[in-house]
This record gives C-alpha cells, sequence and structure tokens, in this order.
C-alpha cells in the first residue's frame, strides 16, 4: 500500500500523544475484557445449565431443608425421569481461604441426573464402595495437587461429630461442556447423615430431577409446587437456567452493573480518541490542504485520517485485550474458586476487537469528514 | 505570447476570457476580478504584481482550479475547467498544475524524498520508477544529496527546492508560484529565482509566478499588474506613471 509511509509518519507524528492515545484504549478494552470475562463466570451455570433439568429448594430460603420423604412422591410424577439430592456441606481445606463446594450427594442418581459431569466407571465403583469416598472436579484436583488415594481432611463448624471430616479421593471427575464446574467435592449422603446432627436428619438440602422431555418443565414445576402447598416445607421448583440466574442475581444486577461501566468506558474512549483525532486534523490543516491542492482527492484525505484512527484503536485495542488474556488466568488462580472458570472466549475478544475498531471509526469519522469539506483555498490561507 | 486583451491565439496553453471574480463579506460584495482576459503559450514566465488585497492570488488559484470563478472561463490545453466537477478538477490538478508556494508547505514527518515522492503515488507508476522521477527531480534542484533529510534538516531555500522539486516531478502542463521567494533572504531568493529561470529556459516550464517583490518580477518574461481587478502590463504602467496618471 503506497499511502502506507505517510499514514505511519503521520500516526509518529506526536510520540507521546500517540502512546497515551493508545494506552487509553488499551486500557479500556482490558477493562472491557475483564468485565466481560467476569459476567460470564457468573452467567456461565445458567448458559451451560441443562435445559431438561429441573431444581427444587425450599420456598423460603436455598439453606432452609427439605424432607427425603419428598423424594417418593415427586418420582410418581409423569414427565420426571430421574431425581437426585444435594446438600451443602461449607467445610475447609486446610485454611479458610481454600474455598471451593463440598456437597454430599445421592449416589444412586447423580449420574442420571448429571451425566455432563463424567467420572471414569472404575473410579466411580471404588467411590460408592468406599463410605468416606470423595469425587473431586478436576479443576479442584489440579489446585491442590491431589491424586487417586490421597486422604483430605475438610474442616467443618456446620454440622457436628467434631470439626474434622476425613475422606480418601477416590475419583476425579470432568465436565463435557465448554467452561463446566470442574471445582465441586462430592461425597456419600448417607456418610453425612450419619454424622449429622438430630435436628436434620429426614431432610436435604434440595433436589434436581431430570425431566423426559424439557417441554414438560413448567407443567412439572408446577405440580411440585402445588403437591407442598400449605405444608411446612413448601417448595419453589424452576429450571436450572432459572435457577443459575437467580444464585446469580443475589449478588446484585451483575449484568447491569457491566454494561453500565463498559458504557462509560465506550464512551470515555470516544470522547479521548475523537479529540485526539480531531486536535490531529486541526494542526495540520494547511499539510491536508497542501495534498488536495496537488491532487489528493476529498476521499483519499477521509481515507488518511480513518486509517490512523484505526490504526491506533486496532493496537490499542489488541494490547489491551493481550493484557487481559494474561490478567485473566491470574485473577482466576486469585480468586481461589471463588467464581467458576474465568473464560476470555473467543466471542469477548471477537466484541472487543469490534468495539476498538467502531471507535476508531467514529472518532475518524468526524474530522475526516470535516478534512475532507475543508475548502483549500481557506485552509491554504491559514499555512 | 503573453496577451492580455482578449485577442490571443486560440491555440494558446492557457486562455482566459471575461473572468469575474466576487466575493460577499458581511454582506457587501466585493468584485476582485473584473472581466480579466489572459492568453500564455507554452514555456511563458509570467509575474503578477499589485498592491495587496488586488487579487493575485486569487488569479493564481482559480487558474490552478483551487477556486471558481463567478462568471468567464479558463481553458488549459483545451480542456475548459470552470465546469469541471470538484472530483475532475482535483485529477484535472494532479495532472497538470505543480504548486509552489511562499511558506513550502512540505510534510514535516516526511523527508525531502518522500516529500517530493507525494504527487507521484497519485500516478499508477512502479516504485522504481517513482524512485526514478524522485531521484531526477531532486537532482535538478541540486538536492540529490539531501533526499532522505526531513525539512527541519534543511534551510528555508533548501525546503523551497524541495518544494519545487515536488511541484515538477510529475510533469506538470504549468507551474503557480505564489511569492516564492517571500519568505527568503536574497541569496536563497536569487538561487530560487535561478533554478525557476532554468526550469523556463532549459525544460520549457510555463510559469505563472505571483510577487510582491519587483526585483523578482524582473526576471519574468512579461510583468503583469493587477488593478481594479483587470490585468495592465507591466511597461504601460510605466508608461502611465511616467505620464503622471497610472490607474
Amino acid at each position: 500500500m503506497k499511502f502506507r509511509g505517510l499514514i505511519f509518519a503521520n500516526i509518529f507524528r506526536k510520540k507521546v500523544r500517540l502512546i497515551l492515545t493508545v494506552g487509553s484504549f488499551a486500557v479500556a478494552l482490558f477493562l472491557f475484557a475483564f468485565l466481560a470475562v467476569v459476567k460470564g463466570a457468573f452467567g456461565r451455570g445458567a448458559d451451560i445449565a441443562g435445559a431438561d433439568r429441573l431444581v427444587i429448594i425450599n420456598r423460603i430460603s436455598i439453606i432452609q431443608p427439605l424432607p427425603i420423604s419428598y423424594q417418593e412422591k415427586i418420582l410418581r410424577i409423569p414427565g420426571v425421569n430421574a431425581l437426585t439430592h444435594n446438600n451443602w456441606f461449607g467445610g475447609v481445606y486446610q485454611d479458610e481461604k481454600n474455598f471451593f463446594p463440598q456437597f454430599a450427594i445421592d449416589i444412586e442418581n447423580q449420574r442420571k441426573v448429571l451425566p455432563e459431569l463424567r467420572v471414569p466407571d472404575d473410579q466411580w465403583n471404588n467411590f460408592i464402595k468406599d463410605r468416606t469416598g470423595a469425587i473431586a472436579g478436576a479443576k479442584t484436583a489440579q489446585r491442590f495437587g491431589w491424586k487417586i488415594g490421597d486422604r483430605i481432611p475438610i474442616k467443618n463448624s456446620l454440622f457436628g461429630a467434631g470439626n474434622n471430616w476425613e475422606f480418601t479421593l477416590d475419583g476425579i471427575y470432568h465436565s463435557d461442556r465448554v467452561g463446566g464446574d470442574e471445582s465441586q467435592f462430592w461425597f456419600q449422603w448417607e456418610f453425612f447423615k450419619e454424622r449429622m446432627p438430630d435436628s436434620l436428619k429426614g431432610n436435604v438440602g434440595w433436589y434436581v430431577l431430570k425431566l423426559d422431555n424439557p417441554d414438560d418443565a413448567p407443567r412439572v414445576a408446577k405440580t411440585i409446587d402445588d403437591m407442598f402447598a400449605n405444608s411446612p416445607f413448601e417448595t419453589k421448583t424452576e429450571t436450572e437456567s432459572a435457577f443459575a440466574a437467580g444464585w446469580v442475581k443475589q449478588f446484585g444486577n451483575i449484568e447491569f452493573l457491566i454494561l453500565a461501566i463498559g458504557a462509560v468506558v465506550f464512551f470515555t474512549l470516544l470522547l479521548v480518541t475523537g479529540n485526539t483525532m480531531a486536535i490531529s486534523v486541526r494542526e495540520r490543516v494547511g499539510e491536508l490542504a497542501t495534498l488536495k491542492a496537488i491532487g489528493y482527492s476529498d476521499r483519499t484525505i477521509l481515507f488518511f485520517v480513518l486509517a490512523e484512527s484505526l490504526t491506533i484503536s486496532l493496537v490499542g485495542g489488541l494490547i489491551g485485550l493481550g493484557l487481559a488474556a494474561l490478567a485473566v488466568p491470574v485473577l482466576g488462580a486469585a480468586l481461589n474458586g471463588l467464581l467458576p472458570t474465568l473464560i476470555l472466549s473467543p466471542a469477548i475478544l471477537s466484541v472487543g476487537l469490534g468495539t476498538a475498531l467502531l471507535v476508531g471509526v467514529i472518532s475518524g469519522l468526524l474530522p475526516g469528514i470535516g478534512a475532507m469539506r475543508m475548502r483549500v483555498v481557506n485552509a491554504l490561507r491559514r499555512v | 505570447m503573453v496577451r492580455v486583451d482578449g485577442n490571443g491565439k486560440t491555440n494558446s496553453l492557457i486562455q482566459v476570457r471575461g473572468l469575474d471574480k466576487t466575493y460577499r463579506r458581511g454582506g457587501e460584495e466585493i468584485q476582485v476580478l473584473q472581466r480579466l482576459n489572459l492568453d500564455v503559450d507554452k514555456g511563458d514566465f509570467v509575474a503578477f504584481m499589485g498592491p495587496s488585497g488586488s487579487g493575485k492570488t486569487t488569479l493564481l488559484n482559480l487558474l490552478g482550479g483551487l477556486d471558481v470563478p463567478t462568471h468567464g472561463s479558463i481553458t488549459v490545453a483545451g480542456d475548459e475547467i470552470t465546469h469541471m466537477s470538484a472530483n475532475k478538477l482535483t485529477q484535472w490538478r494532479a495532472r497538470h498544475v505543480g504548486f509552489i508556494f511562499q511558506m513550502y508547505n512540505l510534510i514535516p514527518v516526511l523527508t525531502a524524498f518522500q516529500n517530493v515522492e507525494l504527487p507521484l503515488l497519485l500516478t499508477k507508476l512502479s516504485k522504481s520508477d517513482r524512485r526514478k522521477h524522485v531521484e531526477t527531480a531532486l537532482n535538478v534542484v541540486g538536492l540529490d544529496e539531501r533526499m532522505h533529510h526531513y525539512p527541519r534538516q534543511l534551510s528555508g531555500g533548501q525546503e523551497q527546492r524541495v518544494a519545487i522539486a515536488r511541484a515538477i516531478v510529475a510533469d506538470p502542463t504549468f507551474l503557480l508560484c505564489d511569492e516564492p521567494t517571500g519568505d527568503l533572504d536574497r541569496k536563497s531568493a536569487d538561487d530560487i529565482m535561478n533554478l525557476i529561470i532554468r526550469l523556463v529556459r532549459e525544460y520549457g516550464k510555463t510559469v505563472l509566478m505571483v510577487t510582491h517583490d519587483p526585483v523578482v518580477a524582473k526576471l519574468a518574461d512579461l510583468e503583469l499588474h493587477l488593478e481594479k481587478g483587470l490585468l495592465v502590463e507591466g511597461s504601460q504602467i510605466r508608461q502611465s506613471a511616467l505620464a503622471g496618471g497610472v490607474a
């Protein structure tokens, strides 16, 4: 491209200004990517939730239990394929900062309801034979360097039988779904039941059921909630995706927050770059007029201005997204599993780059059109 | 031969007929050029003189296709430019006009070579052909040794020579010089004028020049004075002055 020399010479005309403009792009795109990654992590549960699964919790709150006796009644409802139950354990491995979710699971039905969380058969068979056995998600096992056969002590102050629970790691599960949660730690509900306080006996934390047909979800959910209405343990049944979305909402309206911050960043960026491009064009009106005088067309002048702003935005955007790609794994490690896997997806990178280019076009367009319409005779007088 | 009476040859290189230019400023109409005629042949070197505001630069802008007249026509090498669209006029300027400005108007972030190459970027010449043309133009103005210098590394006279090289590199039909020595000391001005005269004498270039400097104007084949919107030959002005009645 024969105009390359002219375009690059103009871009590098004021180096400090160039660095600051590219820097502002980089910071904004870094922030954008970072927020999008966090938003994605919060929303991922809903995104990858099974369309054919319902979650049944106590109507008052998820921390209130439900009777184990509901199991048989729910299984009798037409359209219910399988039902499992979980209990939140809330223990700590070695140190408070080593957080990861632990669940007491129903070994008979867990794999029927959640088939995408895969455990090799031999490991699963060892697990169900081992009363104190446990299965860990691949991410958690990797995080703590656990190997099969390791003894894993978990401190817990919620449930009785002393503070210390010790498990043997019998298996490691992986998720079939991209971005699936591989941070959980499972152990047998039967073992949990033996050591739980009397006040909790006969109860489970919540149920997850698998439907024969996802289209039955509204009917089955209504049937369950109607069935236990006006009982001491009323239920709230919703799709797994709605449940995950509701869970995220407990943290506040993350999506709105991220959109609001993103919008502010976008417009600030637009103002900064637009102003820079406007100044850059204004201070070389005479040069642009000279180019027009010697035969450069209005379109070519517009092309020069747009090429400059697009190059700046592209380089700034790539730097920002590159920094985000480096920073996301570091943040993921620092969060110690407080959020599901942080993923800087190709979609986020594409949207980020698209945003950078859009800002580049918009910020270059106004001064570019101004330069295009400038009357040569008037502009030459200003030289 | 240059004529201002409107009776020039039909095949003059530049033919101006009945040129009017009126500006409107604050509701007031200012007529800068009135029914102006001019004929210039290939290889002529004409100097336009006149007091500030007499319309010298306006005339140059009209001849260079940078501005459009209120009335009248300008024909260059058979092309009437007064009715061309803005786009056509831009292309015409690239092909036919070499501009030399008082303040040189070089791009400061480009080297002398790159500045001279600018008009050629609009042509279909290959990179190597462009290089040959630029080197030749810089050789003509005596700056081939400094082709990789930036304007800030050159003196005013050298900058103007680069500007002249840029003006001639695409071999335009004619050169328009707007006060080419106006920002230079006498020595540099003489050098620039010698260069312009060489372009006329050795290379057969047609040059139309606006200047305030009578010494510089005398170097042209013909001095034309702009008085009340009309062109008058310098000799007539002198005769009128001697007779005690300059218009």
